[in-house]
């Protein structure tokens, strides 16, 4: 599903960061473990083609990504990844089920409706509808997040950092959530953390 | 989801500031709005009431007095003239046509107006009601007149001396209506007319009663040269171009009359009023510019608070070029919502104004006209809200995905 081959990154003066060659099947979920620094935000960015790569090869279901020119980079990555961000990064303009709208609004896509109100229903937020972000507690905007990135089908969805702010109680649950919620729509569940914790719960990892 | 949800959410959220920024632009648009209204108005009434006269001949005073008087019925006459010096000036072989005028007497601040038939004729006036005044103390009504007074055909009145609702009332000599003219948005509506020897009648001097021997082209039935009788101006039609020049300096040569031209005096009045009008102008034009600027600084700092959205959205699929749209279509929504209120509110204005001022009814003033000037208004603001939002909407254009979200 993955393959990262030979990627190096160098940001204007700073040292250069070099990433092990590694690859993620289909459906297999994977860790991108590594400290603070050593640009796991970095690699996560330029597998989901948020940021250009300048040496090697991503390929994405296949797909060279550095082949793909900016505008259909843009639709690729709106209908192959789903976002799931440390920080919630809700739009607060919007209610609860616009973010969720707004989704395929962004990628292109025809919007569902129905699937809005399954995916809130799942995930418990029915009662949430025509709530704004402001009003959902920190648990609610989480699982708000992790339907959005699931609404557009993804074939990939890339986590950063969704535990590191949380006990261990939440954290567990988070991670169930994310691994069963990717599983059961078909997704590879990829996360770059520096949490230790995950990898009882996601054994296949690679270690920056 | 559609892009005009999304940029009226962003609208709705900040809702003090849109408010603010829509009515600074508003008030704009709506002093321009009535400025616009006010003055076409004002223009298309001068002009199709002082339309093919070509001079007016009055007492001596000041030209514009003259006009305004004579053409406008809003200014006192200057004093009269004598039928005997108006028949010699009305034989001139450059005059076409003279129409004599005879004020000086009103019904309930309405002016009547002795005159002949060549008058409503001149303003192709047609009657609503009845038959044109054909004996003395007959009178035709124009249309407001009527229907302010509330008088039909067969109504008698006593006219007033003077051209306030205060003079004395000529007791002996009552009116009598006989038709009523159709709105012709001229000056017509507002006047009573009549024959000139019905205001002459109305200051007790009567008529001979003997068919003269030489009527007097002006007056008929009346002996042509009389010196004694008089009337207060002559509207004068030129033969020929070459009138233009020769005709003024005869008149004006007569020790006791005066001709003045209504295009020339027109012309310097709308250069009287053209000043106050630019105040108001450049007043509107300051609260457009304001209103331009705040919707510039708003959009430029809310691209800031919103780096996040933009670069999730870039994320989750939106391109640059979506993106630097999205926010141009915000700031010209804001100055659509804007200029329209503004268009309605200076048309509200302007129909409260004719609501409650009676004198705007007299000028002829309404709110239910458009112009083109409001189309190039409207385009106008559409076009101001997509310069103010240029700038921001290239910080939104060249967000970096990357180093927004990895927060360094």
């Amino acid at each position: 599903m993955i393959r990262v081959i030979s990627q190096t990154y160098q940001y204007p003066g700073s040292n250069r960061i070099s990433f092990p060659d590694f690859h993620f099947a289909k459906g297999k979920h994977g860790l991108l473990l590594g400290d603070s620094g050593s640009g796991k935000t970095t690699l996560l960015h330029l597998i989901g083609g948020l940021l250009h790569a300048q040496a090697g090869r991503i390929e994405v279901g296949g797909v060279d990504l550095a082949s793909l020119r900016e505008y259909s980079l843009d639709q690729y990555r709106g209908q192959h990844f789903g976002f799931v961000f440390q920080k919630n990064h809700l739009i607060s303009a919007l209610s609860v089920e616009q973010n969720l709208l707004a989704a395929p609004f962004f990628a292109g896509l025809p919007q569902e409706p129905e699937r809005v109100e399954a995916l809130l229903t799942e995930l418990g937020l029915e009662g949430k509808r025509k709530a704004r972000i402001s009003e959902l507690s920190q648990g609610q905007a989480q699982r708000l997040v992790i339907a959005r990135a699931l609404l557009n089908r993804p074939s990939v969805i890339l986590a950063d950092e969704p535990t590191s702010a949380l006990d261990d109680k939440n954290c567990e649950k988070v991670i169930e959530l994310l691994l069963e919620a990717s599983s059961s729509h078909g997704a590879t569940l990829i996360v770059a953390t520096h949490d230790q914790r995950l990898k009882s719960k996601i054994p296949h990892y690679v270690q920056l | 989801m559609n892009l005009i949800i999304l940029v009226w959410s962003y609208l709705k959220a900040r809702p003090l500031t849109t408010v603010l920024n829509v009515i600074l632009l508003a008030v704009g648009i709506s002093v321009i709005t009535v400025l616009v209204l006010f003055s076409n108005q004002l223009q298309e009434r001068i002009t199709s009431n002082s339309k093919g006269i070509d001079l007016v001949v009055g007492a001596k005073g000041s030209p514009l007095q003259v006009i305004l008087c004579n053409v406008f019925h809003i200014d006192f006459p200057t004093g009269n003239i004598r039928l005997s010096d108006a028949e010699r000036i009305a034989r001139h072989r450059l005059v076409k046509k003279a129409i004599p005028l005879a004020l000086g007497d009103s019904y309930l601040g309405f002016r009547i107006v002795g005159t002949n038939s060549d008058y409503p004729e001149f303003y192709k006036a047609e009657l609503a009601a009845g038959n044109w005044w054909s004996s003395d103390m007959e009178v035709t009504l124009g249309a407001v007149v009527a229907e302010q007074l509330k008088l039909s055909p067969g109504a008698k009145f006593l006219s007033a001396h003077g051209l306030t609702s205060e003079g004395h009332a000529h007791q002996e000599h009552p009116y009598v209506v006989v038709s009523v003219l159709k709105r012709s948005n001229t000056v017509l509506d507002n006047l009573i007319l009549t024959n000139i020897q019905s205001i002459w009648l109305a200051h007790d001097l009567t008529e001979s009663g003997k068919a003269p021997v030489n009527p007097s082209t002006l007056v008929s039935r009346h002996e042509a040269g009389d010196s004694t009788r008089e009337v207060t101006s002559l509207l004068i039609q030129y033969r020929n171009p070459l009138a233009v020049i020769q005709l003024p300096r005869y008149i004006n040569s007569q020790s006791n009359l005066q001709a003045a031209a209504p295009a020339f005096e027109t012309a310097r009045l709308f250069s009287i009023l053209g000043v106050g009008a630019d105040v108001f102008r450049g007043f509107a034009a300051v609260l457009i510019l304001m209103s331009g600027l705040s919707i510039f600084i708003v959009l430029y700092n809310s691209m800031k608070e919103r780096r996040y959205d933009l670069a999730i959205m870039r994320a989750m699929g939106v391109n640059r070029v979506r993106l630097f749209m999205s926010v141009v279509l915000e700031g010209s929504m804001l100055t659509t919502l804007g200029s329209a209120i503004g268009l309605l509110l200076g048309h509200a204005a302007l129909f409260a104004f004719t609501m409650t001022v009676k004198e705007s009814a007299a000028s002829g003033t309404q709110a239910a006209v458009f112009y083109p000037e409001e189309v190039w208004l409207f385009v106008g603001s559409i076009g101001l809200g997509i310069l103010c939002s240029l700038l921001p909407a290239i910080q939104a254009y060249k967000t970096d995905i990357h180093t927004v979200l990895a927060g360094n």
